[in-house]
């Protein structure tokens, strides 16, 4: 009985995710089209004679090379500050039960409520005061304390995963804390550190309002401020390369979030990423 | 936990991690054993907390980027609250801010994602693999991407207009006659992905005997799924419903780009007034009094989404 209206609700569900996903990847067949287009335009069409000039004209220092090693230089720095400083503060969140624990996790989860957007204009006058206008590293600290809230939940959730008998044993034989945080909860808890590495990482490498308000010199853009410069510079742009140049700083995160979503913390992780 | 947006949070936590008990406090301990908060704690409170006070007070003077007020600013109380909702663009913004977190997070966020969840459980397994990868790449795109790929989209010589003259049907100049709608499309089209994890997550953990149990009961398909599911599910339809909108509060680069807040100031959200305000016309202030009202709206959700968390963290 329920047998062919089922068969036939499947084939319907499945026609009507056919076209929301036709319609989902009309803006991303622009961009592909559009990068092997040496004269592309801002509509869908099939490149006349497909080739990789436009990725080869954008694959110049000034125009891609710098920016993205500055995209790298930001996202790697501060996903390695955020994970430091998270691996150090979930240690005693996870291991001991203190007063400070439940008021600082509530306070950590309210912080991922704020929202970046609003916070640039006090933060600007904040790097005025500071004189870090301009300076990557303090673009960075900003950065690693913008995803340090999140970090912190994922990081003490992985370390609660790691039973804490296996440090006990250590204790006895007198190791300090930091001494059994390294030796031993780090070691095992390492595919929980690759997923927060790899979604701050994602996050900062995506992110497009901080350093276009913290940072100023061409040379320390990252991809996503210089591609905007890129777009709005000239009267008449250069779509295919934009596309190109678009892609290439795209493939990067993209790879990641594979990996990411293989480790295992993959769209739970990053459902949290969207945040500006 | 999986339940719930927070998912977000990270793994679910093993309920054997328990902490050893601490019987005796002695003086000094708990302040050496949280000495490995200090990064963090300073982290957070120089480059979130400080700016997020500094804020309040700014908001109380007349300082700006430029000219005497820079170096030294007054307090000026609530004057740049007073002129504010004196300005008519402010009102204007605030009422597109809400028309862009309804249409765009609330309505079509939320509606779409659980749509897009529910069919692709009762759909063919490769159909489901392929369009939740479309899906989930236009959210895991830098934003600055996908805010390029919706601009050209909807530019005048864009992909729609293209499409929709070969369907005979003349197109319009849709950033410039429709900027709100381009953008809540655009916002849309991005974050779906976000609610479609989240229910898909919250839907796998119905168990089926319940449902089965309502379809042997007697209950259609949309009876199941309103009497039945919809229930079931309400705790991550309120955290999601929060989650997106204070996602949805702070997008900036994909109106910024796709149209300026234009034209004039039809598609000029809270962020985009508070950046041109400060940034653009020095009125430092002035843009951090918007700054610190968009803040108490992301505290007020804040405060919401711990209390919804609560049971969770205990």
């Amino acid at each position: 009985m329920a047998a062919p209206r089922g068969r036939a609700m499947k084939w319907l569900a499945s026609i009507v995710l056919i076209v929301i996903g036709v319609i989902f990847l009309l803006p991303l067949v622009w961009l592909v089209l559009a990068s092997i287009d040496s004269s592309a335009s801002l509509s869908v069409k099939w490149p006349e004679a497909p080739s990789f000039n436009n990725f080869i004209t954008v694959l110049t220092p000034e125009t891609s090379l710098i920016p993205l090693a500055n995209s790298f230089i930001l996202s790697a720095g501060c996903a390695i500050v955020t994970v430091l400083a998270a691996i150090l503060a979930a240690y005693p969140l996870s291991r001991y039960s203190m007063r400070i624990n439940k008021p600082f996790l509530y306070g950590v989860l309210f912080g991922t409520c704020l929202p970046i957007t609003a916070m640039m204009v006090p933060v600007y006058a904040l790097f005025v005061a500071f004189n870090l206008i301009d300076n990557m590293g303090g673009t960075i600290l900003f950065l690693a304390a913008t995803s340090l809230p999140m970090a912190i939940w994922m990081m003490k959730n992985f370390m609660d995963s790691v039973p804490i008998s296996l440090e006990e044993a250590a204790w006895t034989d007198g190791a300090s804390a930091m001494r059994t945080l390294r030796a031993i909860v780090v070691p095992l808890m390492r595919p929980g550190i690759a997923v927060v590495f790899i979604f701050v990482f994602i996050q900062t490498w995506g992110n497009f309002f901080i350093p276009f308000v913290l940072l100023l010199s061409p040379e320390k853009l990252p991809a996503a401020v210089s591609i905007f410069s890129f777009f709005g510079q000239y009267g008449s742009v250069a779509y295919g390369q934009l596309a190109a140049f678009s892609l290439l700083y795209s493939v990067p995160v993209l790879a990641l979030y594979v990996l990411v979503s293989r480790l295992g913390g993959g769209s739970f992780a990053l459902a949290g990423a969207v945040k500006g | 936990m999986s339940t719930t947006a927070p998912t977000a949070l990270g793994a679910p936590r093993a309920p054997g991690a328990a902490r050893p008990a601490q019987r005796k406090r002695r003086p000094g301990r708990t302040l050496l054993r949280s000495a490995p908060l200090l990064p963090a704690v300073v982290l957070l409170g120089v480059f979130l907390l400080g700016p997020v006070i500094s804020s309040l007070y700014g908001s109380l003077t007349d300082s700006s980027l430029s000219g005497a007020s820079a170096a030294n600013a007054e307090f000026v109380g609530f004057e740049n609250y007073a002129s504010l909702f004196a300005d008519p663009d402010f009102p204007k913004s605030v009422l597109l801010t809400l028309v862009f977190l309804v249409a765009s997070a609330l309505i079509g966020q939320n509606c779409l994602g659980l749509g897009l969840a529910v069919l692709m459980q009762s759909s063919h397994k490769p159909v489901r693999v392929i369009v939740s990868t479309i899906v989930v790449t236009a959210w895991v795109l830098p934003e600055i991407v996908a805010s390029f790929a919706a601009y050209a989209f909807f530019n005048d010589g864009g992909t729609l207009n293209t499409m929709l003259t070969g369907l005979g049907i003349p197109g319009v100049n849709w950033l410039y006659v429709f900027p709100m709608l381009c953008v809540i499309l655009a916002n849309i089209w991005r974050g779906t992905a976000f609610s479609m994890l989240v229910y898909t997550a919250a839907l796998n953990d119905v168990p089926p005997e319940i449902t089965e149990a309502a379809e042997v009961d007697g209950a259609r398909g949309w009876q199941r799924f309103i009497l039945v599911t919809v229930p079931m599910i309400r705790r991550s339809i309120s955290t999601n419903l929060m989650l997106t909108t204070l996602q949805t509060l702070s997008v900036f680069a994909l109106i910024f780009v796709m149209t300026g807040g234009g034209p004039g100031t039809d598609s000029t959200t809270l962020p985009l007034l508070a950046y041109q305000e400060a940034f653009r016309f020095g009125e430092l202030g002035f843009g951090t009094a918007i700054a610190t009202i968009l803040l108490l709206v992301g505290a007020i959700f804040g405060v919401l989404y711990i209390r919804a968390l609560k049971p969770e963290v205990d």
